[in-house]
């Protein structure tokens, strides 16, 4: 598949049809994995990277066949390009800003992302839409399978498989969901949510991962522990958590609709006459105001509106991939523009 | 220190604020700063956490000069970057390393998925890891005889390990 290609698709873990997919946008599992008997990617020297780089294409498309996944060289490729990849969630932001020999496999569904030269050696990553943890797993624990009889992991049989950061070693497993949670922040409850979470030894991050604010309402909430647990576990109890604070994000939207129906329709269309007519949005506004839409179709308060448009609005509105569909390179007062202008056309408003 | 709202809870949220180019810090316990509807910011950074419990632990000198003969990695500089050398230093930082393993993952010991190749192998490894306690055992008590004839087991599996 021809990287061109893979940006101007949708991309699928923003599909509607997903489960509880009205408030979980998508389930993503990654496992850290690295090869015995060489250094951690931070202390190869760079032919050495290169070389593990060659070994692991090698061992991806013989596990895969080249015409199911593609390899990227992200070295080679343009700056807006790897940007684009980390806004689908393909890549890190260690991948896309990093130097280095590096790569990464992405198969033709846009499910399956292996990332090399990574902090390890190999991230690998399934992302489902909705919410199916099970499913990820699954997909993730047989991609591992397959790759492993093409090579040998450095695996310690009291502590698992060994990983560059100790936050990571153990199962190597990182599971994480994305919520869309914009009626506990309305309602203030959120922060509730977050200290509940925090005594589980789950971590709640932004749209964008470590570090990133959470911006449009959408929250990840994955486990933080992955040692001392099997993976069984640790999906289990990720797996009681999510339908908890589904429950309470249902409520609190009952809760509006029913002590300030007023204030609730107000901002909903409020943002649709935004994103309908401004000439200029910033990417952090046009999240928010897609948020509350988002909110509205769901809710049943807007109507006539594309739930599966106003999900990829989230991704196609981000600052790489403006300028990707523009083919140039945009200063952020013109990327403003340019997002107003896609987004009235989108939502069929010139 | 108690909270300076009510005097009565110890006080778990610091805030610094800066009001007409004035600082001014307020020590308050979680419901006052509620009350006051100060948001609590709650989201963490493993990176942070990491770098942070690894400052708070006090690493003797001996510690801190430990080196991986394999990658280089000294423990002091693991405890600057967060980040390990090689997947030898596991072992070479074994006992600092517990402390830390503790505190991010509640455990010490692996108890997921394995290798499903590496599984004959797992197992020798995991013989060895005995006999090498046993040894260590023999050694201790001065069974010298025991001593010797471990040693050599120990030298013939790896052997056969190499070669597999």
């Amino acid at each position: 598949m021809k990287l061109d290609d893979l940006i101007t698709s949708p991309s699928p873990w923003l599909e509607p049809g997903g489960p509880q997919s009205d408030i979980v946008l998508s389930t993503r599992v990654r496992l850290a994995r690295n090869v015995a008997g060489r250094p951690f990617s931070s202390r190869l020297r760079p032919e050495e990277r290169q070389d593990l780089e060659a070994f692991l294409k090698k061992a991806v498309l013989k596990a895969f066949g080249p015409r199911d996944i593609t390899w990227f060289e992200l070295g080679d490729l343009q700056e807006i390009d790897r940007r684009c990849l980390m806004e689908r969630h393909l890549i890190s932001r260690e991948l896309a800003t990093g130097d280095g020999h590096r790569g990464v496999a992405i198969d033709n569904a846009q499910k399956i992302a292996i990332m090399a030269n990574e902090e390890d050696h190999l991230r690998l990553q399934v992302i489902c839409c909705g919410l199916q943890l099970e499913e990820a797993w699954r997909e993730a624990d047989t991609l591992d399978n397959r790759l492993e009889e093409h090579l040998t992991y450095a695996f310690s049989p009291t502590l698992g498989y060994l990983t560059a950061c100790p936050t990571n070693v153990g199962t190597g497993l990182r599971a994480s969901v994305m919520l869309h949670l914009p009626s506990l922040v309305l309602t203030r409850q959120i922060e509730k949510v977050f200290r509940a979470v925090a005594r589980m030894r789950l971590a709640v991050r932004g749209l964008y991962g470590e570090g990133t604010q959470a911006t449009g309402d959408i929250y990840q909430i994955s486990n933080q522990a992955s040692l001392g647990r099997s993976e069984a576990d640790i999906l289990k109890t990720l797996g009681a958590v999510i339908p908890q604070i589904i429950e309470y994000e249902q409520q609190a939207r009952k809760v509006l609709a029913t002590e300030s129906p007023m204030a609730l329709d107000d901002r909903i269309y409020r943002a649709w006459g935004l994103l309908t007519h401004a000439r200029t949005i910033s990417s952090e506004e046009t999240l928010t105001l897609l948020s509350a839409v988002r909110l509205g179709i769901h809710m049943d308060r807007l109507k006539g509106v594309d739930i599966g448009l106003v999900n990829e609005l989230f991704l196609l509105t981000r600052p790489g991939h403006i300028q990707k569909m523009r083919g140039v390179e945009l200063t952020e007062a013109d990327r403003d523009i340019a997002r107003a202008e896609y987004i009235r056309k989108q939502l069929g408003v010139t | 220190m108690l909270c300076q709202r009510c005097k009565k809870q110890p006080a778990t949220v610091h805030l610094t604020e800066i009001l007409h180019n004035e600082k001014r810090e307020r020590h308050l316990c979680e419901d006052c700063a509620k009350e006051e509807g100060v948001a609590i910011k709650t989201q963490m950074n493993l990176q942070d956490i990491l770098s942070g419990m690894l400052e708070a632990h006090q690493v003797a000198g001996r510690e801190a000069n430990l080196a991986c003969p394999d990658c280089g990695l000294t423990y002091a500089e693991f405890r600057q970057q967060g980040r390990l050398g090689c997947p030898h230093d596991y072992e070479v930082f074994a006992e600092p390393l517990k402390e830390v393993l503790q505190k991010v993952h509640g455990a010490t010991e692996h108890t997921g998925k394995m290798p499903q190749r590496a599984g004959a192998d797992l197992t020798a490894q995991r013989q060895l890891m005995q006999l090498r306690r046993d040894l260590q055992a023999a050694v201790e008590g001065e069974k010298y005889e025991e001593a010797a004839r471990l040693r050599d087991l120990i030298k013939e599996k790896e052997a056969a390990g190499e070669t597999r």
